[in-house]
């Protein structure tokens, strides 16, 4: 095998040239987002200031004002208080405020993670058994269910929104974690389904059949031989399906309110005095995406390792 | 298999539906019940803000009213431009990308993670924070345009001639990586013995990308360009946050015009026809597109 790869192998220089150009895309890429992390760290004033600031006294006070209501008090008031006890109180009250009670961003944050695994699990479950169905069984109107599958995913979310807000008050889904497990699973079952079908295509029916002729049922067979060939497919189906769901914001904002409501329509309405609060926004921000980032690192060997089964497609 | 052989457990059939199944309902339930909901609403003057009054049939006539509204077309318009050019900005980058990075050169995989970061963002936060950098007073956006080349001020966001462009620029910047991570994965599934055999054909290597890699590389680089277009005709989120539609309508999506005729005035009917419109017009091109994408598949 080695002999051949010599041929195939670009060239060193040609390599050199790929990589140089890709790191260049790589940093212009990541500027917003550095940006997006810079920001948390500064002030307010520092983040409104022209030209913008690269270089800064980094503080907390995006993170703090993420977390804590506050209300202006008048001097008076403020000296007549006990000394602030803890670092956070003092910085608040440096900005002539005191801290009222805890935002809501803890639990429209801790609403995201049980809604994005919860939906991201039940999609690729689900959207595995049929994918595998649709690549190996001859399905009647296998064609005419795929594509409609598929065209599930083509209906504006406003347009379904008042319906389904509708049945879920009904059902006494509205506002509840799991009426946005459901939802999210559903939408993200096309799309688990179409990736996966691709990537069960790949793994060869001999697999299976000779598990099947070693004595195994169908159901054994799938289980124990084809999720594990698959896992490649399915772990770059979960990212995208994570992804999602972490970030959904039209359903969200539209049929959550108190209970259920996810983060991404709240960040948007962390507003400062006099306009949008930039630091408290970038620190929601950075801490939105961290979840992501460590899922996609872990899952990174399945994503980008390469779908090596290929190599035995006809 | 020429050797029939019976297996124990269920049978192909039943395990087909048992798995087939529970995904069908689902659908049905969540997807196609508020559908067939929405298509009867279309026909009534209903309005989901007034609870006691029970909606009437009114025929054709919500639909005859979107169809005959100039302001429809405009948004159509709208969308249209900034989906042309997304998807083959998208296409071109994404597919470049991604054969820059098959090069297999150290630390590629790395670089990927990072490359693929933007897509991983909600777009409606994305959009939130594009405003800051999109700022005419203090954005960096604005300060690193000036610095390689003195525009003076300008508003991306205020401005209705630079507006659609910078709804463009962010899901640009925000999705390439999506088209990319599908290209690549097209890419790395072509088996290395093409390229053996054409070597040993003495193929140039610009002929083994026209009839190796390109051709095996094009299913992939379409199904993605499908997702993206259904994705960008839908497109809310991110534009809600950035423009609001604005300034004026320069950037008011349908899907946006949509909302604020269901949300805001309330037209539930009206707006279910519009949304069927949408619907149609989207499963039409949707449902072409397949066809053609599964011919070149087959070939």
């Amino acid at each position: 095998m080695d002999t051949s790869r010599s041929y195939l192998e670009p060239s060193s220089f040609s390599k050199k040239l790929a990589a140089t150009i890709i790191i260049v895309y790589t940093v212009i890429t990541l500027i917003p987002i550095s940006w997006m992390v810079m920001t948390s760290f500064k002030n307010v004033n520092s983040a409104i200031s022209y030209p913008p600031e690269v270089l800064f006294d980094p503080s907390l006070e995006g993170y703090v004002n993420l977390f804590t209501n506050r209300s202006r008090q008048s001097q008076e008031y403020l000296d007549s208080l006990p000394a602030p006890e803890t670092w956070y109180e003092e910085l608040v009250r440096s900005r002539e405020m005191v801290i009222t009670g805890p935002s809501k961003f803890l639990g429209r944050y801790s609403n995201s993670m049980i809604i994005g695994f919860g939906s991201t699990f039940a999609s690729v479950f689900l959207g595995a058994l049929a994918a595998y169905a649709f690549s190996r069984f001859r399905v009647p109107l296998k064609d005419d269910l795929l594509f409609f599958i598929l065209s599930t995913r083509m209906f504006p979310p406003i347009a379904v929104a008042v319906p389904i807000f509708i049945m879920y008050r009904k059902l006494g889904l509205g506002d509840t974690h799991l009426g946005m497990i459901i939802l999210y699973t559903v939408v993200n079952l096309s799309l688990a389904v179409w990736l996966l079908k691709g990537f069960m295509d790949e793994i060869p029916k001999e697999y299976e059949e000779a598990a099947m002729i070693d004595g195994y049922s169908r159901l054994q067979a799938f289980f124990k031989v084809v999720l594990p060939q698959a896992m490649t497919g399915i772990a770059a189906t979960a990212i995208f399906c994570m992804i999602f769901s972490w970030n959904e914001y039209a359903f969200a904002v539209l049929l959550t309110q108190f209970n259920a409501q996810t983060a991404p329509p709240f960040i948007p309405t962390i507003i400062g005095e006099g306009g949008l609060d930039w630091p408290a926004i970038g620190a929601g921000t950075t801490l939105f995406l961290l979840p992501v980032m460590i899922f996609t690192i872990i899952l990174r060997k399945h994503l980008l390792r390469g779908i090596t089964f290929g190599a035995v497609r006809k | 298999m020429s050797v029939k052989k019976k297996f124990k457990g269920l049978s192909d059939k039943a395990v087909a539906w048992l798995f087939i199944g529970p995904s069908v309902f689902l659908l049905l339930a969540i997807n196609i019940y508020p559908l067939i909901y929405a298509i009867r609403m279309s026909f009534t003057n209903f309005y989901a803000n007034k609870i006691g009054r029970e909606p009437q049939f009114v025929g054709l006539k919500n639909y005859i009213k979107v169809l005959n509204k100039e302001a429809i077309w405009e948004k159509m318009q709208v969308t249209a431009n900034f989906m042309f050019w997304t998807l083959l900005l998208q296409a071109v980058i994404g597919l470049g990308l991604a054969l820059l990075l098959n090069r297999k050169f150290k630390g590629n995989e790395l670089l990927t993670t990072l490359i693929v970061l933007p897509m991983m963002l909600s777009p409606a936060v994305v959009g939130v924070f594009w405003t800051y950098l999109y700022n005419p007073q203090v954005g960096l956006f604005n300060y690193v345009v000036n610095f390689f080349y003195d525009f003076g001020s300008f508003d991306m966001i205020g401005s209705s001639e630079l507006a659609p462009w910078s709804i463009v620029i962010v899901d640009t910047w925000m999705w390439t990586p999506f088209t990319m991570l599908i290209c690549l994965a097209g890419l790395r599934s072509v088996p290395n013995y093409l390229y053996e055999a054409a070597e040993v054909d003495r193929a140039s290597k610009w002929q083994q990308f026209i009839y190796i890699t390109l051709p095996s590389v094009l299913p992939f680089l379409l199904l993605a360009l499908l997702f993206r277009g259904i994705e960008n005709f839908k497109m809310f989120d991110m534009v809600v946050e950035l423009t609001s539609g604005g300034p004026g309508s320069a950037t008011e999506l349908a899907s946006i015009n949509l909302k604020r005729e269901a949300f805001e005035k309330w037209k539930t009917g009206y707006s279910s026809a519009f949304a069927v419109i949408l619907f149609v017009t989207i499963f039409g091109f949707g449902n072409v597109y397949v066809k053609v994408m599964n011919k070149i598949k087959e070939r």
